[in-house]
């Protein structure tokens, strides 16, 4: 089973928590000055990066919190997770 | 499950989950055993605060005890116990205590703070499960680390047994409490003693 490293609780194995999409999506201040086509971006266009993507994830049946964590989508492996907030990490840095 | 767990009628008991299964029947069918004891527990004050830091030490104080800092740790004094839940969120238990009077104490205490506090008493019950094959018995529908170094004793999360979500806590070396919604209580009930069998 896949372990993941809630930044709250510490290593927990993966069916405790739930995907929650794309992290570091900043919903516009002023939603009602855009285009539709950037409103719809903002809605429907995430990246679907090959490689090192930046997500969010709730540890639902724990703590209950969401963080963001860093994920490979070819291997699955999480670089790392972080909270809420934070800045995204560096990913070559933080690469394993 | 045997035919006689299935029991059906008005009363229904400690919890009242669907028809056809008594959680009381079947806590009363449960059998002792030496490796591990399932055990239903009496009714308890359940309240449920979300607070910010102004909210929390007078909050511990009016309760009578404090709120546990450390993620995944429970406090005890007496018969109270409080866990930490999440970061911001802790549930308070009383058992055998009336929820209106401590519910009544805290809002005193942390009145014109932020915070939130809810009376959940009635949506959960609760197991003792005892033995020393207590953890390898949880372990059949729970994927922690069970372990003394991994869980020890004072600690206490939200997690999952099987499909059903549960809280769970350490409170003895051999000894764990496992709080569960009233409706899954028989499904994580049933699931527990047929983990019995087994151990």
């Amino acid at each position: 089973m896949l372990i993941i490293n809630c930044p709250y609780c510490g290593e927990r194995p993966e069916i405790e928590f739930r995907y929650g999409g794309e992290a570091h999506i900043a919903r516009p201040a002023d939603p009602s000055a855009l285009s539709d086509a950037e409103w719809t971006d903002f809605l429907y266009n995430r990246t679907n990066p090959k490689g090192k993507h930046a997500e969010r994830w709730r540890h639902i049946h724990g703590c209950g919190r969401y963080f963001n964590a860093v994920r490979d989508t070819v291997s699955d492996f999480f670089v790392t997770t972080y909270k809420t907030g934070e800045a995204r990490p560096d990913i070559e840095e933080s690469a394993r | 499950m045997s035919e006689a767990a299935r029991v059906s009628g008005p009363d229904l008991g400690h919890g009242h989950p669907y028809p056809g299964v008594s959680l009381a029947a079947l806590a009363e069918g449960s059998k002792p055993s030496a490796s591990a004891s399932l055990k239903l527990l009496p009714a308890t004050a359940r309240l449920v605060f979300r607070g910010r830091e102004a909210a929390i030490g007078p909050a511990g104080e009016a309760f009578g005890v404090a709120l546990p800092r450390e993620a995944c740790r429970f406090n005890t004094n007496g018969t109270r116990s409080v866990l930490w839940l999440g970061p911001d969120e802790w549930i308070l238990l009383a058992p055998g205590e009336g929820p209106a009077p401590l519910f009544a104490a805290i809002e005193t205490a942390t009145a014109g703070l932020p915070h939130a506090l809810v009376d959940v008493s009635s949506r959960s019950v609760a197991f003792d499960l005892s033995g020393p094959k207590a953890g390898f018995v949880l372990n059949q529908g729970n994927p922690l680390d069970l372990s003394l170094d991994a869980f020890p004793v004072g600690m206490c999360t939200r997690t999952v047994f099987a499909k059903s979500e549960i809280v769970l806590r350490r409170t003895a070396p051999d000894s764990f409490v496992v709080d569960v919604w009233r409706s899954f209580a028989p499904y994580v009930w049933q699931l527990l003693e047929e983990a019995r069998r087994g151990a």
